[in-house]
């Protein structure tokens, strides 16, 4: 059961961490502000997401999971708010620092 | 699988170091704010990863603590990179 | 173990790579977030070197509030000064600098091959101040008063920041420079994310007498909540001159007196706790400073007051 586990562990993280890749590919490569924008956020949401749900097998049930599936859930609230920040002000066209 | 935690956690720290270079090619400064959460982001997955492969309950509570303030961190750059465009234009 | 090393290989380039990144860029803002980044990478080394004490506070305190301190540093550098230093200032500064790394370089170089430690003192007396934590420990019990002279040293900071506010504007509020607009989203996060960091601060504040924490990595991390509220515009920066606000200010340094000078009766000196009682004690001492932290270092950030009473 354990080494099944472990495998899912393996998969799980192995997929977060291309999510992150693809991620930064995206960020450098895009032609633009709002494309690279996309790019981020799924980085931000599935490559954590992912990491998250491969590590919970491993930690210790319950205050451990609890605090894996949080720090995914504050990342995930945070990225949703700042990136409906950065877009308006992309649409806004003001910014040009 | 201790290896495997380290090693994923080092692969997702330099991947996101060299989007790093987003925060000096710009163009807007929105873009340099990109890079700046996708490097907490990966910092915060980097932590976890380091969490359970030294199997340190501690290293947890501070993937969390980050967690927290990267949100801060975030909206202190957008609203900080807004100022300096309206400034700039006065 | 070669993935430990891989880690720490890993690490050590990128602290150096984006040190360089933070010094060398011309861009204000780019420096701020090289600077935050490089805080970030530091938390993991020194959780890597099996210091999570450490990395905790440096976490709270380098990613949270000195994050924001600077960033509005250089908006307001940005709009106030844009002559750059003369070449002449800037050189005696890098030679400064170089002096005192050079001199790093050669005390670390210099160490004795096994360093001087305290440590196996320090845990043979744990049980007795009640602390499974034996940082908490030293700071709280062996070294209280290092402990609260750093809270001195924070209060004679707040008031050099306040020193620097106008006559007319002394008793108002400070004028934070990002709390002018406040949209949806930012509404949203600040009343989902400030409860739950909050409660993750006093957490950690509790946590601290057995496992890493403590009342300064809490009372950052409240501190950088209470600047989120700021930045939505759900809470206004408090005015300076009430009275709730200087007796909250200076609550950790006044129990910590308390204590101090009741050490004397009760225990026989300055600081002394009394005997049993010391865990107890040593928690009414930390709650009192949590409070004082997170304000002060709120306090700091926001500046002098800028608006009238």
């Amino acid at each position: 059961m354990s080494e099944a586990l472990d495998v899912f562990t393996r998969i799980a993280v192995s997929l977060g961490a291309m999510f992150f890749l693809a991620g930064t590919v995206g960020l450098l490569r895009f032609p633009d502000t709002l494309s690279r924008l996309h790019a981020l956020t799924k980085a931000d949401n599935l490559g954590l997401g992912l990491i998250v749900l491969g590590l919970l097998p491993q930690v210790a049930w319950p205050f451990g999971a609890l605090k894996l599936v949080l720090v995914w859930v504050l990342v995930l609230a945070a990225s949703a708010a700042s990136s409906q920040l950065v877009a308006r002000k992309v649409r806004g066209g003001k910014d040009r620092s | 699988m201790r290896e495997f935690y380290l090693l994923a956690g080092v692969f997702i720290l330099l991947t996101v170091a060299v989007g790093l270079t987003r925060v000096l090619l710009g163009p807007r400064g929105a873009d340099r704010m990109m890079a700046a959460q996708l490097l907490g982001s990966g910092g915060i997955a980097a932590m976890l990863l380091t969490a359970a492969g030294l199997e340190s309950a501690a290293a947890l509570d501070v993937a969390l603590t980050f967690a927290l303030l990267a949100a801060v961190a975030a909206v202190a750059f957008t609203k900080s990179s807004g100022r300096a465009a309206r400034t700039e234009e006065d | 173990m070669n993935a430990v090393y891989g880690l720490f290989a890993g690490l050590s380039a990128l602290l150096l790579v984006v040190a360089g990144f933070a010094v060398v860029t011309r861009r204000h803002f780019a420096a701020v977030v090289g600077f935050t980044a490089f805080g970030l990478l530091l938390s993991l080394a020194w959780v890597a070197l099996a210091a999570p004490d450490v990395a905790l506070t440096e976490a709270a305190v380098g990613g949270g509030v000195t994050g924001v301190l600077l960033l509005s540093a250089s908006v307001q550098m940005r709009a106030k000064m844009e002559v750059l230093p003369s070449w002449g200032v800037r050189f005696i500064a890098a030679v400064l600098a170089a002096i005192v790394t050079a001199g790093l370089m050669l005390v670390v170089l210099m160490l004795p091959d096994e360093a001087p430690t305290l440590a196996p003192a320090a845990k043979e007396s744990l049980a007795f101040t009640g602390m499974g934590n034996p940082a908490t420990a030293v700071l709280m019990a062996y070294r209280a008063l290092d402990t609260m002279l750093e809270k001195v040293v924070l209060l004679l900071a707040l008031v050099a920041v306040w020193s620097l506010g106008r006559d007319h504007f002394w008793g108002g509020r400070p004028d934070f420079d990002f709390s002018t607009q406040t949209s949806g989203p930012l509404l949203l996060l600040a009343r989902v994310l400030v409860p739950v960091g909050v409660l993750v601060g006093i957490y950690l504040f509790w946590v601290g007498a057995d496992e890493p924490g403590g009342a300064f990595a809490g009372g950052a991390l409240i501190a950088a909540m209470g600047l989120l509220a700021f930045f939505a515009g759900v809470a206004r920066p408090p005015l300076v001159g009430s009275g709730w606000l200087r007796w909250a200010v200076v609550a950790g340094i006044a129990v910590f007196l308390i204590v101090g000078f009741g050490g004397f009766w009760g225990a026989g000196d300055f600081l002394a706790y009394p005997d049993g009682l010391a865990k107890p004690v040593i928690v009414v001492i930390e709650v009192a400073m949590t409070l004082s932290i997170a304000l002060t270092l709120v306090l700091l950030v926001v500046g002098p007051p800028g608006r009238r009473p």
